[in-house]
């Protein structure tokens, strides 16, 4: 079923925690998300991304504010609220000693799903992520990326109308990280709204449309991708030449760095194009091969904010 | 994606598939380590009656106008029950604590009674299943006629009910292994020895006596002795009044603590 484009899958207001060793890991988060968006929570370590997540979960208690899933306040309907939410933990959470169909069967018995259907829906997930033939062995003998699989098929045996993934990729190799990011690229185009956190800005700047960026216990930006990307004034661009390059290299309108004899690193500003730099190295005889970005635009962004958020403070 | 609110509203039938998954749950644990849950206790008591019922007993003589054998077997069965349902709760919930998969419950739309009725019975169907063990290795000794299959089984339901709730608690402020076995050990152990499983309270002088009937075991085996043998040292409905009051109250602190998030949420 996809949802209503007006529809708000989760709102925050005012939310704020304070822990009792008296750490205030939320001061005041104000949030929408969009019914089925694919919507990306980023933070450095100890911004409140886990926090934000746990209380939404129920897994922490809020000490202010508001929390609605789909409409329902969380304080009013616990348990409604509860009935839409799906969750992929940063941590291995289920039992070593239960297998891997059990594991599944019993989180649907707990939505109240019976059995009968729990038993397909279990096998529809497990088959989709790969882990049908493993469905009788005991977890604890799944290896790392399998473990972080099986948690998805658990978030969506009783098919949540809004997952919540935090850093579901972290620790799997790229292959399996490729695989899942398809995966959960399909059940969010199917409808589901999807909530993700995660250290690689990569897989955000690939899979998601809106994102909120919170350090210190605030929002600091929130925003779509787009127009964060927007704001980037400038890039870097690495350069791999096919003859090795002039211990100096030619006067240029364009910031140029010779990194070493066959590299060269050019920074472009906003609105410069990147036809004129070939056009400029052409011209100087040097001929280009191949061409990456320095580091991810995202991630330059994310650095940028996250510095003037210290500074500020 | 099916909407849930359509698919299936929170009735009554979401509540029992969500209640009878966590007790099947939790059956299943204590079964599939059956060596080490179940068949335990049925040796372990089964040498009691060995020792004290068949080398000793009968150099005692009778008790309450039964073989020493017959009187404590009721006691003995008991103490099976109370240990493995207490147990059984500590373990599990603890377990699933220190594992965290204790999340996959919390996070679920699972209200907070029905978390605790799903460990409690899983408590309560250990006990009974090793109180039934323990009956069938005692029937090898000595002649059990149940005087009244109606308060024998009360009994043992609000005694296991009891305890589960009790190994509840203590899993729920538990933050290491030792923490869960402290109790057992130091506590529950020594209230069962003392709770009159192997005496009749009427052979301890006075002070004792009285000291005896502030120990909550020493009514629990004294009303389960009444349903197999007819006899007790405490009437039967202050037993009940005793074992259905701490059942209250064990139950509202359970709930409280589950609704602050002690030990659970942060």
């Amino acid at each position: 079923m996809h949802p209503a484009a007006s529809e708000v899958a989760l709102s925050l207001a005012g939310l704020r925690k304070v822990y009792g060793n008296g750490k205030e890991a939320l001061r005041g988060i104000d949030l929408e998300v969009a019914a089925g968006d694919f919507f990306a929570l980023l933070g450095p370590n100890g911004a409140g991304k886990s926090t934000t997540i746990g209380i939404v979960s129920s897994l922490v208690r809020k000490s202010a504010g508001t929390v609605k899933v789909f409409g329902i306040d969380i304080d009013l309907n616990f348990s409604l609220a509860k009935a839409q939410l799906g969750l992929v933990p940063q941590e291995i959470n289920f039992s070593q000693f239960e297998t891997v169909q059990e594991i599944l069967l019993n989180q649907a018995g707990y939505y109240g799903i019976p059995r009968r259907a729990a038993l397909a829906r279990a096998e529809k997930y497990l088959t989709q992520l790969s882990l049908w033939d493993r469905r009788g062995d005991v977890s604890r003998t799944l290896s790392g990326g399998m473990k972080r699989r099986l948690m998805i098929a658990r978030a969506l045996v009783h098919e949540p109308r809004l997952l919540i993934l935090d850093e579901p990729t972290a620790g799997v190799d790229i292959e399996i990280r490729r695989s899942m990011w398809e995966f959960l690229a399909r059940i969010n185009r199917e409808g589901t709204t999807i909530i993700l956190t995660t250290h690689y800005l990569e897989e955000a700047e690939q899979l998601c449309r809106n994102i909120a960026i919170i350090d210190g216990g605030q929002i600091v930006e929130h925003s779509s991708i787009r127009e964060l990307l927007a704001k980037l004034n400038q890039e870097t661009f690495v350069l791999d030449v096919a003859a090795p390059l002039p211990a100096v290299l030619p006067a240029s309108d364009f910031a140029c760095k010779r990194i070493d004899d066959h590299g060269l690193e050019v920074t472009l500003a906003r609105g410069r194009k990147l036809n004129d730099v070939f056009a400029e190295l052409s011209a100087a005889g040097i001929e280009v091969t191949s061409m990456r970005n320095k580091s991810n635009r995202l991630e330059e962004l994310f650095l940028r904010l996250v510095r003037e958020n210290v500074d500020h403070e | 994606m099916s909407d849930p609110r359509e698919a299936r509203g929170l009735d009554q039938r979401f509540y029992l598939v969500a209640f009878s998954t966590l007790v099947i749950k939790e059956c299943n644990r204590f079964l599939r380590i059956w060596l080490q849950t179940v068949l335990p206790p049925g040796i372990s008591m089964g040498l009691y009656f060995v020792i004290f019922g068949h080398l000793i007993g009968p150099r005692i003589g009778t008790m309450g106008g039964f073989d020493y054998m017959q009187y404590i077997a009721p006691g003995i069965i008991m103490m099976a029950v109370i240990t493995n349902a207490y147990s059984n709760v500590t373990s599990s919930f603890f377990g699933a604590k220190f594992q965290r998969h204790i999340e996959e419950i919390l996070v679920a739309p699972m209200p907070d009674e029905l978390i605790l009725a799903g460990y409690v019975t899983g408590g309560v169907c250990r006990g009974v299943c090793v109180g039934a063990l323990v009956t069938l290795v005692a029937s090898f000794f000595t002649d059990l006629a149940v005087h009244s299959y109606l308060v024998t089984f009360t009994v043992v339901v609000l005694t296991s009910t009891l305890f589960s709730l009790g190994g509840f608690i203590n899993a729920i402020f538990a933050r290491k292994f030792d923490d869960i076995s402290i109790v057992p050990t130091f506590v529950l152990t020594p209230l069962t020895y003392l709770g009159g499983v192997f005496y009749s309270i009427d052979l301890l002088p006075d002070f004792w006596r009285h000291m005896s009937l502030l120990n909550p075991i020493l009514y629990m085996v004294n009303a389960f002795r009444f349903g197999i043998l007819g006899v007790s040292d405490i009437p039967l409905a202050r037993a009940f009044v005793v074992i259905a009051s701490l059942v209250v109250v064990l139950t509202v602190w359970s709930l409280y603590l589950l609704k602050r998030g002690v030990g659970l949420r942060t």
